[in-house]
């Protein structure tokens, strides 16, 4: 362990991060190993299957095993390809606006929205019954009944990356936010006055710093989208689907003998990920070669304008879409009777709510309390962390951030699949405690990530003048570093609140169907098809989150009403 | 007045002052005896002065050498690349290796740095040392105040204050944690014209009438003029 060994005498045998470290390696770890061993034990009835003898033989014979596999890849790398350069060019365009800050405004509730609520929510607008094609209908398009088009679950893949992209483009935004102020961007006023296009000198001048800063989100962003459940269950493919989905029935089969072929496919949905992770490398290889060629033979890409409206307009659209998609939640919650072609429900009720109460609020809490726990829990480990580091004058390393993200970088389809059967074997499954331990390996990098700079950037010479006053470090802590960094903390808990209500693979695998939350839930019922529940589930989804994120912008603002300093207006952003 | 300040070349050709504030030892006041600074284990600069109580000694030098450090050396919050030998003697007891909490030296900086979550009179209640009611201290903090003519301005984001205004309420603060000695880091520099010259009469006048060992670090001869005491130059 190499690796262990660097990070140990760096940070002075620091116990802290050693309890952060066991907590996010000592899982995955587990998970692997428990993986492996299940996907090589198996060598039984080769007839069975007629062609090979080990589950990874039977992984490759299962029929659309190679389409399974290059949809995952493929989804995996165009998700983060479109969403990175909507968001680049938008911010480049767009940055100095006056319009600005309403878009930013927006954004931010639109990443409280829960990758399954915004997915449904897709579903509702676009699928051959949903609202674009009522509303078309039957004037212009002369459909009286549905028609028969594959536009959701379609076999190559669209819709369930379309999804992918209006979430992921949201969450690129707010990170590429976060890492703005530590550029200097007068770089771009430089290049700009060379002649240089607007969205061109942001992109060669801004970007490769900031991109820097934000390819760990990026590289979430690909092995989320090449290995999701959640989403591909609702808009994915189905014969054959994504290989997630595929290693999910596998592991939910009765038959036993399949838990091995899962523990393969999963070893090999790490690979997809690794290959598309991999993938993307390359091309930011070629990218970058590219752009240089182009900066050095002087050109100037000056007429963007074009080109600036058009990626405004995607960017709308994007965000169009999933607000669209939530207030169709709302109506189909409240819809009786709606038969197509109407564009409004014709008979309006609350059937649904009253119907799904008692279940909605049994999940809905449990969801809450999982989520309160584990990123109040990670809070405080951040916290830790984050003051440790200050007090010992520690920076992490590179190698530290890196650990810190790689549960965000291992498929969680393997991860959850190999650490199930684990707290299977060791007896701790379906607990709720258990389920909040593993939602916590998910939070805290995202609490970590938010947090990590407003913390730093905090002038610490106020707390010399505290200790100068004669102020322990603990009250210089506790009565002023965080009470200035309430906005910070409060909105780094609010993420982390979100990122634990989004959770649906670990809540049902490390739950054992013993746990269900209003996501697990929500998810189940896309199956079924029943639109009106779907509305009701996929809404207070998406509203336990947006309360967090209302509290987090509107607590600091009336504590510190009177502050001006501290406004958020003040603070940036 | 005398000047004894004495600048000796180091033997790596850095520099050392040395000031021995008159030959008989006098344990009262700021002393600081054979006091070195290291950079990365590179020998930054020395100094030996001492400082008696509602004495103001003035450190001059460029932006660059150093003076910053020696204020944070002294209070005790040196960033972690430096390293400092020798001996602080505050009131005759050594404090080099005392943590910043328990040396009882004030700072003020080039930035006022009142937090921003407090209002003015929470600033001062905050500095004030611990002990007594509430009412008590209230009446404390408000008498301060009064000295600086801020009474009216107690319950006010420190915010909106103008920049004169927020410079006296760090001097009150700092005063009213009562140190045993003050160390200045070009604490008017920020300040406009008109308003540098009251305050540096208002700070040095505070430090003589509460007997307060005081150093001043600054670049900019007015700031030494106004302290009418000795000038070190590094």
């Amino acid at each position: 362990m190499p690796n262990l060994q660097i990070f140990l005498v760096r940070s002075k045998l620091d116990m802290l991060r050693l309890v952060v470290l066991m907590l996010l390696l000592i899982p995955i770890s587990a998970a692997t190993l428990t993986l492996v061993g299940s996907a090589f034990k198996w060598h039984g009835v080769s007839e069975l299957f007629g062609i090979n003898a080990t589950a990874f033989g039977a992984v490759v014979a299962e029929p659309g095993f190679w389409k399974s596999v290059s949809l995952s890849f493929w989804i995996g790398l165009i998700t983060p390809l479109i969403a990175l350069s909507v968001v680049m060019i938008f911010i480049a365009a767009f940055l100095n606006s006056p319009s600005f800050k309403w878009v930013w405004a927006i954004m931010k509730p639109v990443l409280a929205v829960p990758h399954a609520a915004a997915a449904f929510g897709l579903l509702f607008l676009i699928a051959p019954s949903g609202f674009i094609i009522r509303l078309l209908s039957p004037e212009i398009s002369g459909f009286l009944r549905p028609p028969d088009w594959l536009i959701v679950n379609d076999p190559a893949g669209v819709s369930f990356a379309l999804a992918l992209v209006i979430k992921e483009i949201p969450f690129l935004f707010f990170v590429t936010m976060a890492a703005l102020p530590q550029t200097d961007l007068r770089r771009t006023q430089i290049a700009a006055g060379y002649g240089h296009g607007q969205i061109w000198s942001w992109l060669i001048s801004v970007f490769p710093a900031v991109y820097l800063q934000i390819r760990l989100p990026v590289f979430a962003v690909i092995a989320f989208a090449s290995s999701t459940v959640d989403v591909a269950l609702i808009l994915g493919p189905v014969a054959p689907p994504p290989l997630s989905i595929q290693i999910l029935r596998w592991m939910n089969d009765p038959d036993l003998a399949k838990g091995s072929i899962a523990a393969a496919a999963a070893i090999i949905q790490i690979g997809i990920t690794l290959l598309a992770l991999l993938t993307w490398w390359i091309g930011e290889h070629i990218v970058l070669h590219l752009a240089r060629m182009a900066a050095m033979r002087g050109w100037r890409f000056k007429r963007d304008l074009p080109f600036r409206l058009f990626v405004g307009a995607i960017m709308a659209i994007a965000v169009g879409l999933v607000c669209f998609g939530i207030a169709l939640l709302v109506l189909w919650s409240v819809a009786g009777v709606w038969r197509f072609p109407n564009a409004l429900p014709e008979i309006w009720t609350f059937k649904s709510w009253v119907s799904q109460f008692q279940n909605l609020v049994e999940t809905g809490w449990r969801a809450a309390k999982i989520a309160f726990v584990s990123s109040a829990l990670s809070l405080m480990l951040v916290l830790a962390n984050l003051e440790n580091e200050h007090r010992s004058n520690i920076r992490p390393t590179r190698l530290a951030w890196w650990t810190i993200f790689i549960p965000l970088l291992v498929p969680q389809i393997a991860f959850m699949g190999g650490l199930s059967v684990l707290f299977l074997r060791l007896g701790i499954d379906g607990t709720l405690w258990s389920v909040v331990l593993v939602h916590i390996i998910f939070v805290f990098p995202y609490v970590y990530l938010t947090l990590a700079d407003p913390w730093n950037a905090f002038d610490t010479r106020y707390l010399d003048v505290a200790r100068t006053l004669g102020k322990s470090d603990n009250r210089a802590f506790w009565e002023i570093r965080l009470p200035i960094l309430l906005a910070p903390v409060l909105g780094a808990f609010a993420l982390g609140f979100a990122v634990s209500i989004a959770q649906y693979l670990p809540t049902l695998l490390i739950g054992a169907g013993r746990q269900p939350t209003i996501t697990t839930e929500a998810v189940a019922l896309a199956s079924g098809g029943n639109r009106r529940l779907i509305g009701t589930y996929a809404l207070v989804q998406t509203l336990l989150p947006f309360v967090f994120f209302a509290l987090a912008s509107l607590v600091p603002k009336i504590a510190w009403s009177n502050r001006r300093a501290l406004l958020p207006t003040r603070m940036g952003q | 007045m005398e000047q004894q300040a004495g600048l000796t070349p180091h033997k790596d050709g850095s520099i050392i002052m040395q000031n021995n504030g008159g030959i008989k030892q006098n344990n009262d006041g700021l002393v600081l005896q054979d006091v070195k600074i290291l950079h990365n284990d590179k020998h930054l600069l020395g100094i030996d002065a001492a400082i008696k109580p509602g004495e103001v000694l003035t450190l001059m030098g460029p932006s660059g050498s150093g003076k910053s450090t020696i204020i944070s050396a002294i209070a005790g919050f040196l960033p972690a690349v430096f390293t400092c030998s020798g001996t602080i003697l505050l009131n005759g007891k050594n404090i080099a290796n005392l943590p910043p909490q328990q040396r009882k030296i004030g700072v003020l900086f080039q930035d006022t740095l009142l937090f921003p979550h407090f209002s003015v009179l929470q600033n001062i209640l905050f500095a004030l040392p611990p002990g007594g009611s509430m009412a008590k201290r209230c009446e404390r903090a408000l008498s301060l105040l009064d000295d600086i003519s801020m009474v009216e301005f107690a319950d006010r984001d420190t915010d909106t204050l103008s920049g004169g205004q927020k410079s006296r309420v760090a001097l009150v603060r700092v005063i009213a944690s009562m140190p045993n000695a003050l160390l200045l880091d070009e604490p008017f520099s920020k300040l406009d014209a008109d308003m540098r010259d009251s305050m540096r009469q208002l700070v040095f006048e505070e430090a003589r009438r509460k007997q307060i060992p005081t150093l001043l670090v600054t670049h900019d001869p007015e700031d030494a003029k106004a302290a009418n005491g000795r000038i070190l130059t590094l």
